[in-house]
């Protein structure tokens, strides 16, 4: 019972994270109809940004304490800042010269500046070939404990910040102005550039606040994982953004809601299959998940089959 | 009708006339390999010669990948997937068959110990160079299989979603290879000849690789297996069935308007680009003498998209040169010579060829110009400042792809092949210059 209860609270942890990544890979789906690949470099590039940000601040240091709470919303608030800058960036120069080109020559510059963004952080100048760790930035002691299983500080701010982003999202995207045009260009650009909305300027907010959001998953998976694991900036990143963007398509890709459930399935399915079956096929299991879904229901668990038009 | 049928008939090659068709691509292969092995291989440096090795290798792999993204517009990224399958395969066929059939492991002989009298006996084919040909044959078998089952779904996903979906098939091989167990060791051997083959078959060393294996792979098979590709992809797409991919790649509803059965040509472009896949999968586990599924993952794919990009999608000649090119490159950057004189060079063939033919593109020799300037400046800057360049080849594949799709989306030949570029544009339908999916690009 309690690894029972152990996996589910880890699946939940990790699927928190999973979502709000996968928002951004839907966010852009649904506008853009293209699979940014750049988006886990942009999730590499939050962990990486969190840490240097942190040691600016001098975080970390030999003999500091725990710093201040509003210090590491500081840092979660640069490191959203800075990713959004480079997330506009890179849709400025790589993606809007390709706004009418096919959706394949899309996806192979998307390709393009995920190696970009990978091989520059490495570079000595960037953030160099060395594992860092984010150093604690929230007290990670454990908060209670129920039936054997330790809720830590670390976790609850995983979720807790999730819920708060994805609430914001959900606000922002059904209820406000801006969140409508969103919705319009996505439904359809060229009646919504007709009908007075500026596009390119949607489409670059989109693209900011899925990178903001994927920044945030970023500094609370640096956060979560601190102290255990070191960083470092290759291409395993690629993997994890690979799993938020099965997270997308199970759910249903362009849809919000689905993207949500979506990363909390795969959470869960991951965490239960290595606590039940194997560690060694971890990632078999997303993969496998993900293409069942393609083949029984393409669409995805929450989303709305389209018919090619001629 | 019936006479309709009759004519179709007496227009159809005779049945005998296959034979020929069919061999002269091997006539062809051994000729060079043979000419490889006997000419070129003795005069190159040794470095070289393993270089040409890696570059025959890599033109199999870009080459095949160019039938499935280049010719049926179906973007696979599961390539060194399709590799990997093929090189266990063979792997394990070679290093088991070695230790089975001629009690060790390390029964390595190669086309290039011809004549010397190794334990393999000597002679143009020793006993164990055809369990090697036959290993990557039959790699290739089963990479061809794996391609048919991930062509299978291609039924019902189209641009990215098969994309991610091959992806995935990368991956799950990796993870798969990776779990397989421990492989038995060269010194027992003697405990491996009891062992019956199924079991055996299927130790492939897990994590740690699949190491120590016989190293045949020598110039005179790669360019063996480099050139029946290449002989056969080229006839494929003069073919109907190559006009079939080509269609399906232009408008995969239209085609199928006018009658291509669009599931079963892109099955087909899959089968016939893993076979090949797989094939180079084994040269390229024999070659090194080791193979691990954690090389073949997705990077490795990606590097196959890259030479086909940049060559051109659905250029046999221009994957080639891409795959040459990228072999070479992080060599050439590493003591980067001077650039001007190869800038000013390829500007001076440029403006002859351009002459003679009386098509005169300025852009592209303003551009060539302005290429070979930056990079002659950007050269001197790094050579001031002792900065490797070889360290950098990542950031500019990764910027060259990003360039390429902006400003000319087609890669550098598009679907032309290098012989074609100031022939006549529309000789065959085949040969017509667009960039890839134009038709779904800009609409009216």
């Amino acid at each position: 019972m309690t690894q029972f209860l152990q996996t589910l609270f880890d699946g939940v942890t990790v699927g928190c994270l999973y979502a709000l990544i996968a928002l951004g890979y839907t966010m852009v789906y649904g506008i853009l109809k293209f699979i940014n690949f750049a988006h886990s470099d942009v999730f590499a590039l939050g962990v990486w940004m969190s840490i240097t940000i942190a040691g600016w601040m001098g975080i970390g240091a030999a003999g500091q304490p725990t710093p201040p709470l509003y210090l590491a919303l500081l840092v979660l608030l640069g490191t959203m800042v800075t990713c959004g800058a480079v997330g506009f960036t890179v849709e400025r120069l790589a993606y809007r010269p390709l706004r009418r080109a096919p959706r394949l020559n899309v996806l192979i510059t998307a390709i393009g500046v995920s190696l970009l963004l990978q091989n520059l952080g490495q570079r000595p100048f960037m953030f160099g070939p060395y594992p860092r760790s984010l150093p604690t930035l929230v007290e990670s002691g454990t908060l209670f404990t129920v039936m054997g299983v330790p809720v830590r500080v670390s976790d609850v701010a995983v979720i807790g910040m999730a819920l708060v982003l994805m609430t914001a999202l959900q606000i922002l995207i059904f209820r406000t102005k801006f969140g409508s045009a969103m919705r319009a260009v996505s439904f359809n650009t060229r009646t919504a550039s007709l009908m007075g909305i500026n596009a390119d300027r949607v489409i670059s907010i989109t693209f900011i606040v899925g990178t903001m959001l994927a920044a945030a998953a970023g500094f609370l998976y640096g956060m979560k994982y601190g102290g255990q694991a070191k960083q470092t900036a290759d291409s395993m990143w690629v993997m994890l953004g690979l799993k938020a963007f099965v997270a997308a398509v199970v759910g249903g890709i362009g849809n919000v809601r689905g993207a949500v459930l979506g990363g909390l399935l795969i959470g869960l399915i991951e965490f239960f299959g290595v606590a039940y079956l194997s560690s060694q096929y971890r990632d078999a299991y997303v993969f496998a998940i993900l293409i069942a879904v393609l083949l029984l229901r393409p669409e995805g668990v929450l989303g709305r089959a389209t018919v090619e038009k001629v | 009708m019936k006479t309709l049928i009759n004519q179709a008939r007496a227009l159809s090659p005779a049945a005998w006339s296959v034979i020929p068709r069919a061999l002269w691509p091997v006539a062809a292969g051994l000729a060079v390999a043979v000419l490889m092995h006997a000419v070129v291989g003795p005069n190159v440096p040794g470095f070289t010669a393993k270089m040409m090795l890696v570059a025959g290798i890599n033109i199999i792999l870009a080459v095949s990948l160019t039938v499935v993204n280049g010719f049926t517009g179906q973007f696979s990224m599961g390539h060194a997937g399709f590799m990997a399958v093929g090189g266990y395969v063979a792997a394990s066929i070679t290093y088991y068959g070695s230790i089975k059939f001629f009690g060790s492991a390390d029964f390595a002989g190669g086309a290039l110990s011809w004549t010397g009298s190794g334990p393999h006996g000597g002679g143009p084919l020793g006993k164990g160079d055809l369990l090697f040909m036959g290993s990557c044959l039959v790699g290739g078998l089963a990479a061809a299989g794996a391609g048919y089952i991930v062509g299978l779904p291609s039924l019902r996903l189209r641009g990215d979603y098969l994309a991610i979906v091959t992806l995935g098939f990368g991956e799950i091989v990796r993870v798969l290879l990776q779990g397989t167990p421990d492989q038995v060791q060269p010194w027992r051997a003697a405990e491996a000849a009891e062992t019956p083959w199924y079991s055996l078959m299927l130790k492939l060393g897990g994590p740690k690789g699949f190491n120590l294996l016989p190293t045949y792979t020598t110039l005179f098979w790669v360019y063996l297996f480099v050139t029946i590709t290449l002989i056969v992809c080229y006839r494929l797409k003069n073919s109907s069935t190559g006009r079939a991919f080509l269609s399906i790649r232009e408008d995969e509803i239209a085609s199928q308007a006018m009658g291509v059965d669009v599931t079963r040509y892109k099955v087909r472009a899959f089968v016939i680009a893993s076979f090949f896949a797989g094939t180079a999968g084994g040269l390229y586990a024999m070659d090194i003498g080791a193979i691990s599924a954690s090389d073949l993952g997705f990077l490795k794919s990606f590097e196959c998209i890259i030479m086909v990009v940049l060559g051109g999608m659905g250029s046999i000649s221009g994957a080639t040169l891409a795959a040459i090119i990228l072999t070479a490159l992080p060599e050439i950057l590493r003591e980067l010579p001077p650039v001007w004189p190869a800038g000013l060079a390829l500007l001076a063939v440029m403006a002859v060829v351009q002459g003679a033919h009386r098509r005169w593109h300025p852009r592209s020799l303003v551009v060539v110009a302005a290429v070979t300037l930056v990079a002659e400046l950007g050269r001197r800057y790094c050579a001031s400042q002792g900065i490797n360049l070889a360290e950098y080849r990542m950031i500019l594949y990764a910027l060259l792809l990003i360039v390429m799709m902006i400003s000319r989306p087609q890669g550098l030949l598009g679907v032309r092949e290098v012989w074609e570029i100031f022939g006549r544009r529309a000789r065959r339908p085949g040969a017509v210059a667009s960039p890839p999916g134009a038709s779904s690009g800009v609409s009216p």
